[in-house]
């Protein structure tokens, strides 16, 4: 479908998929298996530009709007979720400063993000803090003119590789959700160190581990907006990335639906290609519907956040939900349709299914994504709309 | 440091196909790339005005109208202007009609450094670089594996050969061919692909260059194609292995077995 994408999209979208085809799908599966970093990739991304599509031009980036970011999230996706997460997770710690940073922060940072040479990470997640946010045990406290952390991060995206954190803290913690506050921290803050690396099911390549903070003591000005503010500063992040993490879906999914067709039109069984037997075909028909409808909503969404409209809760939690639930779904059905291949690591689909997976789980997970959408509806009904 | 870089429009040869009753070429349809050894020469001028921090590269090409795509390409990966020798007069060109045309227009750019891929994948001659130089009358390195220093007014390179490769030292202005060893041509960039969409390309004709007429186009390339053909096959191969004395005498018995055939 033509989704009228403006010229600077399509650049985007071009450049994507060249980056994708030439340097991502080469050493997609070594990545995957041996669990690399992919720096090399995000060298490439930052060289072409690409790290700094949400960030504005005075600092650096290159403002390109949401959906320019969704369309560069999905072509990445295609080819690796691995690296489309480290890419995607890098935005998700920038908004943050972008929202609730300081010119001085900004300048400071930003264009560092914006040219690829430092990532960044978003801290919220704790063993006691996943879907209820509200459970988070890291402190920071005042002293004189800095901050004192302690408390560990679990599952820390870009966590070890990154150099810069956007971290949630509780700065009170008799007031509950009202006490956290946000904070940024450099690698190499004292007291601030790197704990366990995640050995995981999928998106093997991106980096997952814990931060530990002892004593880790910050500059004051590191505050982001206000003490108190650190759930809107979440919140508000969350709501902006969620829609990414749609896209990431989308990508998979369109990806996988890609090598299911080509592998039914050469899969010979009783003589013809397998794309000719009625059963394969209503697979890949609703695979590839749901592909289609799923961009048509990441991309509406996407559109919506860049038009200017205030709350996009409920419809960038939408675009998650549904567009994760299709990438599970599609990949495996990409797995069934390659059927003995698609299980095996030589094809593609098996990892884009293992990698599918924590769609539905980070970044709020479908079933809390789901109340999100639930509560907004019954607000919506309460003031007669 | 001013550094031209030359670009040719090739047919994607991984596509084409040929004309057994013409001899030719069939380039209908078949997508139009840049040279692939010319990526190499793109790659190898960016880096050098990095690492000399600043100047110019000027990508060249002579071709039809459509060779400007070539050129807003090699603006997307970051060189700053492409000049395009397009005219019905410099058609039917050879290699020693194309150096002409081509070093005319470098001579008028007057850079320090001009890079050029080995050789284009159509035509596969080789000759063009050296002889663009020969017409500038500067010198040239063919086949540079490697650039190794870059001073002032002079470079130093690695001269890949078939037995290993030299080390060249040499003064400025100067040719370069580049080989695929030489780098890995980078990506383009957004503001790249920004800058290309904008970009005028400058048109030169034979008029501009005040060539005779006669040396030009297919009057002036002595050039004659007698007959195009696909070479035979080789004879199978074996590379034989062990110690020297089971080597021998494998070849020894492969020999024999031949000699019975």
């Amino acid at each position: 479908m033509d989704y009228q994408l403006t010229e600077e999209q399509v650049m985007i979208r071009d450049l994507a998929r060249q980056i994708a085809r030439e340097r991502v799908v080469p050493v997609r599966a070594e990545m995957d298996e041996k669990g690399i970093f992919p720096w090399e990739i995000i060298k490439v991304l930052g060289e072409s530009d690409l790290m700094g599509l949400h960030i504005p031009q005075e600092y650096g980036g290159m403002a390109s709007g949401a959906l320019a970011h969704m369309v560069a999230i999905e072509e990445l996706s295609k080819a690796c979720l691995g690296v489309s997460t480290t890419y995607a997770a890098n935005a998700l710690g920038t908004f943050p400063l972008l929202f609730f940073g300081s010119d001085e922060k900004k300048k400071k940072f930003l264009p560092e993000i914006a040219s690829g040479k430092r990532l960044v990470a978003f801290a919220l997640t704790e063993a006691n803090a996943g879907s209820d946010a509200s459970g988070i045990q890291t402190t920071a406290k005042l002293d004189g003119n800095e901050y004192v952390l302690n408390g560990t991060k679990q599952w820390i995206t870009n966590g070890g590789e990154a150099e810069i954190y956007t971290v949630v803290a509780m700065t009170d913690k008799s007031r509950g959700a009202r006490g956290a506050s946000a904070f940024v921290v450099e690698k190499g803050a004292p007291g601030f160190t790197f704990g366990k690396k995640e050995d995981k099911m999928g998106i093997r390549c991106s980096a997952t581990r814990e931060l530990v903070f002892e004593n880790c003591r910050i500059p004051k000005d590191n505050l982001l907006g206000r003490e108190g503010m650190g759930f809107l500063v979440a919140m508000k992040t969350l709501d902006h990335s969620r829609c990414g993490v749609g896209s990431q879906g989308l990508g998979v999914a369109a990806g996988a639906l890609d090598e299911a067709v080509k592998f039914a039109r050469e899969r010979v069984q009783f003589g013809h290609p397998i794309i000719g037997f009625q059963a394969i075909q209503h697979m890949l028909a609703d695979m590839a519907t749901a592909v289609e409808a799923a961009r048509a909503l990441v991309y509406s969404v996407a559109r919506a956040m860049e038009s200017g409209v205030k709350d996009f809760s409920k419809v960038s939690a939408m675009a998650k939900v549904f567009a994760t639930d299709v990438g599970m779904r599609v990949t495996t059905d990409a797995v069934q349709i390659l059927g003995g291949s698609g299980y095996m690591k030589e094809y593609p689909v098996e990892k884009m299914m293992r990698d599918a997976k924590i769609l539905q789980i980070f970044e709020g997970t479908n079933q809390i994504l789901r109340n999100v959408i639930g509560q907004e509806l019954n607000k919506e009904a309460a003031r007669g709309n | 440091m001013k550094i031209v870089v030359c670009v040719k429009q090739v047919p994607d040869t991984a596509e084409v196909k040929l004309d057994r009753e013409k001899n030719t070429l069939i380039r209908d349809g078949v997508p139009s790339i840049i040279n692939p050894y010319d990526r190499h020469a793109i790659e190898a001028a960016l880096s050098i005005k990095e690492q000399a921090g600043g100047g110019t590269v000027t990508a060249i090409s002579m071709g039809p109208p459509q060779a400007e795509a070539a050129l807003r390409e090699a603006i997307e990966l970051g060189v700053d202007e492409g000049v395009l020798l397009t005219d019905r007069a410099f058609a039917g060109s050879d290699t020693l009609a194309t150096s002409r045309a081509l070093a005319a227009m470098i001579s008028i750019i007057s850079p320090d450094v001009i890079f050029c891929g080995k050789q284009a994948i159509d035509g596969d001659t080789a000759q063009v670089g050296p002889e663009v130089a020969e017409f500038l009358g500067i010198p040239h390195v063919a086949y540079v594996r490697k650039i190794v220093t870059v001073s002032d007014g002079a470079i130093r390179v690695e001269r890949l050969m078939d037995d290993g490769y030299d080390v060249v030292d040499t003064s400025l202005p100067v040719l370069f061919t580049a080989v695929k060893e030489l780098n890995t041509p980078r990506l383009p960039s957004l503001r790249g692909k920004m800058a290309a969409k904008k970009a005028v390309i400058k048109k030169i004709t034979a008029a501009d260059l005040s060539i005779p007429e006669g040396e030009l186009g297919l009057s002036g390339s002595p050039t004659q194609v007698n007959r195009v053909f696909t070479p035979e096959a080789r004879g199978g191969r074996k590379a034989l292995s062990g110690s020297l004395e089971e080597q021998v005498s494998a070849l020894a018995g492969e020999l024999r077995a031949m000699s019975c055939a």
